[in-house]
Order: structure tokens, then C-alpha cells, then sequence
């Protein structure tokens, strides 16, 4: 099994009567990677696994697997498998028949067959379950079998329509590590739809935050964290604080910039005209509770919210024109010096700490 | 503290909550009293009548009235004369012909309604249309197939006008093939009705799941839909098999008396008075009918529809 397919979007559009779903993308997604679709619900990351599967029809633009220009082939002549949200297990069946069941449509001999399955289902050590249907088996014993049943057809890439959701967060987090274990000894490209940064971050080679039906963002996990490319990205990520202002001034590879509110903030890049609108985005992590040696990398806000999260502590601070510029401190670090809910209080960061935020190429 | 309000009521509403429990029955007693009225029901119209026609079986009759007795005569002649297994052969065929033909037309009434109709709406609305000829009875939607049907009727003339035959179809009327028809559509919807109601439930998503595997469309009905359809082709089949072997009305009317159901020889017998006869010859159905239900039932396991 070490034949993984690359697989190619261009400029793929999906429309459904006078909607767009999914604009013109375009998106190359290395053989034999971990690519995971993020987003927030009605982005599109659906609709494109479904093209890529076959499932939904493309309305213009090509998807290429491999060598082959997959676009108006039939789900099954694709070369990919895919693992559906709910699994989509044959209540009818009992395990052995549900995984053989591709074979079962190939024509393949009955005894062939079922041993063929039986051995995909020990690879998932599902085999003491073989004659059991699937509604006798727990979320994660299902999924182990969807998993079966997706690859004996020997696919080059398998696609997981958010295969974690029906879940609990235990078993999630246990899932999602047998995944990334499939997918390395496998070497095929998994892709593989989410909701959840977490999932995301904790499995992706490569992310691709979708927006409205347009790619936010297509990059590593490292990458996507220290520097994402949008407000979106900033924001959905969780993992910085976005301040939208107006440029003021550049120089120096710094640029300076106003917010409504008054107060102005430097971040390192440059290219930005005068009076342009601007995003930056401070890392959550990195802001220090305590007044700014520098007046432009920093702010007094108030507190509006403090939760104890055991390691760290997140507060909430309004201010700059910022409804929730969050701060994630320590524990050490806020027990040293706890503030409480009403509190004034004076925000800093390091000019590494910020990061200009680009707006979508649309 | 509305809790502690209601646990300390007022002296009041106190006085009547007490007598409330004084005159509480044991929870076993209201258990019964809360089926008595179901218990009631059936006991008098549905267990009173069929003792009734149990024990009348075996009573003694001549042409001018009833005489209790203990006699299996009745039995003896019901089994041991020819006509009433030649009837019951008759009976079945009719079964078998319209069961087969109502679970075909209506499975694909259903399929139609389930996968090709998109909106839940249309589905809904196409649904009642199905039903609107129930809003007539029974006799006139059979009586209405006799002016299209007839040696003069609507096919007949048409067909003579158009020069595709010259003369008149005798067996569009008054025969086995008008009775059938007849049960065909009076049963259909019954067929329609509990297999698109599994047919909804099934998982869109096991359909793709199938295409995913490769499966082609006649595969995918022969392996995902048919199978996870028998419920709810089981429960159709119990409506028409009891329907069609319980019929003498449809019989009688589409064949114009000459050919027989075993209702229909019971009625005869009940209008020649032979009353235990007709007696013996239902008790000999309803066990016919129950052996059939419990076969549909040992194939199919409806027990997930209920």
C-alpha cells in the first residue's frame, strides 16, 4: 500500500442554484500527507471532500489524482475511499459484509471475500466482533470499521468527512492519534474535514482554513499558528488577538497604525499605504500583564472575564477597540498578581509578538 | 424555594391533599383500572365475538333454527367437501397474484416518492394524492371499475373506435382478471404506506456509502435498499394477505358470481341460515390467516417498525 496520489484542485467552483458554495479554489495537496479542511460550518470544506470523493458534482474548475483528471468520474473509479460523519455502516450487514461490501459489488467470490475482510478487520483488531452488526458496537469500534471498510478498496487517498464529531472527547482524542498512526504506516493522503483547531492542529501536515467558500489559509500547523495569513484565520484559530486600525505611518520595515479608539501600535512589515486599512494579530500567550516600556506595544484595558483553566489563566480585557483581546498568563504568573473582573489593567508585548495580518485574495 | 413552597402547603390546599391520599387506591389496582377501558373494548368487540363464532361452530342446525350442542360435524363437512378446498385454492391464488402485484407497483410508488422527489413537501402532497381515492368507500371505487370496464364500457369502446379490435373484450368484466384488478387498487396504498415509511428512514448517506464502494444502481437497490425495505414490505403484506383472503364483496362484484372466495361461500352459508357452518369455515380461515401472518412474520423482522 504505497501508492498515495497528489491531489490537485483547480480553480474548482461548487454552485447550488444561485449559490456558491465553494469559490474557484485552488489547492495542491502533497502525496502521502495529512491534509485537514477547516472551518466553520457552511465554508465549504464539505462540499469540496464531496467533489474530491465524487459525491457532489463539480460545477467548474478540475480535480486531478494522481495522473488522472478525476472530474467526471464515478465516486468508485476515483481511487479514493471515503469515511463518512456518521460511518454509514450497512445496519443490514454484519461486519465481515460490511467491509467486503465493495468486494461483494467487484463480483469477488464469496469465500475470497470474506477472508479478505476478515483480514482488514484484524488489522483493526476488530476481529472479534466480525459477525456482530454495526448497531452492537460503540462510536469508536464503528469508526474502526468504516475505516475497514474505506480502505480494502486499496485507495491512494481517503477522505473523512469529520470522522471525530459522533465522538465523545476521550475516545476523540484516543481516535484521532489511531489515525495519524494509519496514515503514517499507510502512506496515503488522508483528507480530512473538521471543525475542531484542536483536531486540526494535532494531525494536519497541512491545514486549509476555508472561509465563505474561499481558502483562508493553506499551510502547516506551525505556520498557521505564528503567522496566519487573515483576520479569519487569526480569529477562528483562537490563538490571537486581532486590532483593526488604519496605517499612520511606515518605516523601517515597522508599521505604525491607529485604532477608532485613538490609541496607535507598531508591527513589524511594510508595503502598507498611509491611511489603508489594516489588521495585526498579538499572540494570546505572549501578553504580559504589566505596563508597556513602549507606549505602541501595549494598552490599559478593563476586565471583563477571568477563567481559571488550571495551567493557565484566560482574562478577557476590553479595550482598543476590542470587545475580548484575551490574555492567556500562567498560573504562576496571575496568582503572582491576580486581577479581578472590573479591574483596570495595562497590556504588553514584544514587537515579535505581533503579526501583520493580509486581507483574502478574492 | 418554590420547592419548599409545595412540600409545606397551606393549610388549606393541606386538608384536601390528605383526604386525596385517603382515598388512594394501591398501584397495582390503578394499573388495571387505567387498561380497563382498552381491556373493555376489545374484550366485547373483539375476544366476545370470536368465543362466540368458536363456540356456535360446533353447535347442531336445521333450516329453522340453532341448537346448542357439541358436534364437529360442521368441521367435518367444511374440511371434507371438495368446494371449500377448490375455494380456498381459488383464494389463495388471488393472495399470491395481488400480494405480488401490490408489493411491486407499490414498491416502486414508494421508491419514487422516497429517492426521486426531492422537497419533503412535494413528497407529502403526492402522498395525499395517493390517498384521495380512499375518501370514497370501498364499493363505489370497485362499482366505478364496472362502466370502464363493461361489454359496452369506456376501454371496450375506445379500443372498437380506434379499430384495434372489432369486437368487444369479454373478459375485461366479470372475470378473474376484473377481480384482480380490482384488488390490486384497492390494496395498493397499502403496500405504499409502510415501505415508504421505511424507505424515509433510511440514511441517505449509506446510499453514497454504497456508490463509494462502487456499487451501480440496480446494486445498490438489491443489496442496501430492498433489505433494509422488508419491514416495511413485511407489514404491507400482512394488510393484503388478510385483506384479500377476508374479501367476498370485490369477489362477488368483479367476477359477477362466478368465481368463489371463502368469505363469499361463508356469506352463502350465512344467508341459507347455515350459521355454524359459516361459523366452522371462519374459525378455518382465521387460523389460515394467523399461520400466513406468522409466516411473513418468522421471515421478516418487523419488530424494529413497531
Amino acid at each position: 500500500m504505497t501508492k498515495a496520489a497528489e491531489i490537485d484542485i483547480v480553480s474548482v467552483s461548487k454552485i447550488y442554484g444561485s449559490t456558491t458554495a465553494v469559490h474557484s479554489i485552488s489547492l495542491k495537496i502533497p502525496s502521502g500527507s495529512y491534509c485537514c479542511f477547516l472551518g466553520p460550518s457552511g465554508c465549504g470544506k464539505t462540499s469540496t471532500l464531496r467533489m474530491i470523493a465524487g459525491h457532489e458534482t463539480i460545477s467548474s474548475g478540475d480535480i486531478r489524482l494522481g495522473n488522472t483528471v478525476v472530474t467526471d468520474l464515478p465516486p468508485a473509479k476515483r481511487g479514493t475511499a471515503m469515511m463518512f460523519q456518521s460511518y454509514a455502516l450497512f445496519p443490514h450487514l454484519d461486519l465481515i459484509d460490511n467491509v467486503a461490501f465493495s468486494l461483494k459489488m467487484k463480483g469477488v467470490e464469496k469465500e475470497e471475500r470474506r477472508a479478505k475482510a476478515l483480514e482488514m478487520l484484524k488489522l483493526m483488531q476488530m476481529e472479534p466482533y466480525a459477525n456482530r452488526r454495526p448497531a452492537q458496537l460503540s462510536g469508536g469500534q464503528q469508526q474502526r470499521v468504516a475505516l475497514a471498510r474505506a480502505l480494502i478498496t486499496d485507495p491512494e487517498a481517503l477522505l473523512l468527512d469529520e470522522p471525530l464529531s459522533a465522538l465523545d472527547p476521550f475516545l476523540k482524542i484516543r481516535m484521532r492519534a489511531e489515525l495519524k498512526k494509519l496514515q503514517k504506516n499507510l502512506g496515503i493522503t488522508f483528507v480530512h474535514v473538521t471543525h475542531s483547531q484542536e483536531e486540526a492542529m494535532a494531525l494536519a501536515d497541512i491545514i486549509v482554513i476555508m472561509s465563505d467558500g474561499r481558502i483562508e489559509q493553506a499551510a502547516s500547523p506551525r505556520e498557521v499558528f505564528e503567522r496566519p495569513a487573515t483576520a479569519f484565520v487569526a480569529r477562528f484559530m483562537g490563538d490571537h488577538n486581532v486590532l483593526t486600525g488604519r496605517v499612520i505611518s511606515s518605516a523601517d520595515g515597522v508599521l505604525t497604525l491607529q485604532v477608532p479608539e485613538g490609541q496607535t501600535f507598531t508591527v513589524a512589515g511594510e508595503g502598507r499605504e498611509e491611511g489603508s486599512p489594516i489588521d495585526i494579530g498579538i499572540r494570546t500567550d505572549r501578553v504580559r500583564l504589566r505596563e508597556s516600556g513602549e507606549k505602541t506595544l501595549g494598552f490599559n484595558g478593563v476586565v471583563s472575564n477571568v477563567e481559571y483553566r488550571g495551567a493557565s489563566v484566560k482574562i478577557t480585557v476590553m479595550g482598543a477597540g476590542s470587545e475580548d483581546f484575551t490574555v492567556i498568563a500562567s498560573d504562576a504568573d496571575y496568582f503572582d498578581k491576580p486581577v479581578a473582573v472590573g479591574d483596570a489593567v495595562s497590556l504588553s508585548w514584544g514587537l515579535e509578538d505581533a503579526v501583520l495580518l493580509g486581507a483574502v485574495a478574492a | 424555594m418554590a420547592t419548599i413552597a409545595e412540600s409545606k402547603p397551606t393549610p388549606a390546599t393541606g386538608g384536601r391533599v390528605r383526604n386525596a391520599k385517603a382515598f388512594r387506591l394501591p398501584p397495582r389496582a390503578i394499573s388495571y383500572l387505567q387498561s380497563a377501558p382498552l381491556i373493555a373494548i376489545l374484550g366485547f368487540f373483539f375476544l366476545l365475538p370470536i368465543l362466540m363464532i368458536l363456540i356456535v361452530s360446533f353447535w347442531d342446525y336445521d333450516f329453522a333454527g340453532l341448537y346448542p350442542d357439541f358436534l364437529t360435524l360442521n368441521y367435518e363437512e367444511t374440511l371434507g367437501s371438495w368446494v371449500t378446498w377448490k375455494t380456498y385454492l381459488n383464494t389463495l391464488k388471488y393472495t399470491v397474484v395481488v400480494w405480488a402485484l401490490t408489493t411491486f407497483i407499490g414498491f416502486w410508488v414508494a421508491y419514487f416518492l422516497a429517492f426521486h422527489i426531492r422537497t419533503t413537501t412535494m413528497q407529502m402532497v403526492l402522498f395525499l394524492v395517493c390517498t384521495v381515492p380512499f375518501l370514497t368507500s370501498n364499493i363505489i371505487r370497485m362499482i366505478s371499475w364496472i362502466p370502464v370496464l363493461g361489454r359496452n364500457g369506456l376501454v371496450n369502446s375506445t379500443l372498437i373506435e380506434m379499430g384495434i379490435i372489432p369486437a368487444p373484450i369479454e373478459w375485461l368484466l366479470y372475470s378473474e382478471f376484473a377481480v384482480i384488478l380490482a384488488m390490486v387498487h384497492l390494496n395498493t396504498l397499502f403496500m405504499v404506506t409502510p415501505i415508504f415509511n421505511t424507505l424515509m428512514r433510511i440514511d441517505k448517506s449509506l446510499i453514497e456509502a454504497a456508490r463509494d464502494a462502487g456499487a451501480t444502481g440496480w446494486q445498490i437497490l438489491w443489496n442496501v435498499i430492498i433489505p433494509l425495505a422488508k419491514p416495511g414490505i413485511a407489514i404491507g403484506s400482512i394488510f393484503v394477505v388478510t385483506l384479500v383472503m377476508a374479501d367476498f364483496s370485490t369477489v362477488q362484484v368483479m367476477s359477477g358470481g362466478q368465481s368463489a372466495s371463502v368469505a363469499l361461500m361463508m356469506r352463502n352459508q350465512m344467508s341459507l341460515l347455515q350459521y355454524p357452518a359459516a361459523a366452522a369455515n371462519a374459525v378455518v380461515l382465521l387460523i389460515v390467516v394467523l399461520l400466513m401472518v406468522a409466516a411473513i412474520l418468522r421471515v421478516v423482522d418487523i419488530r424494529k417498525e413497531l
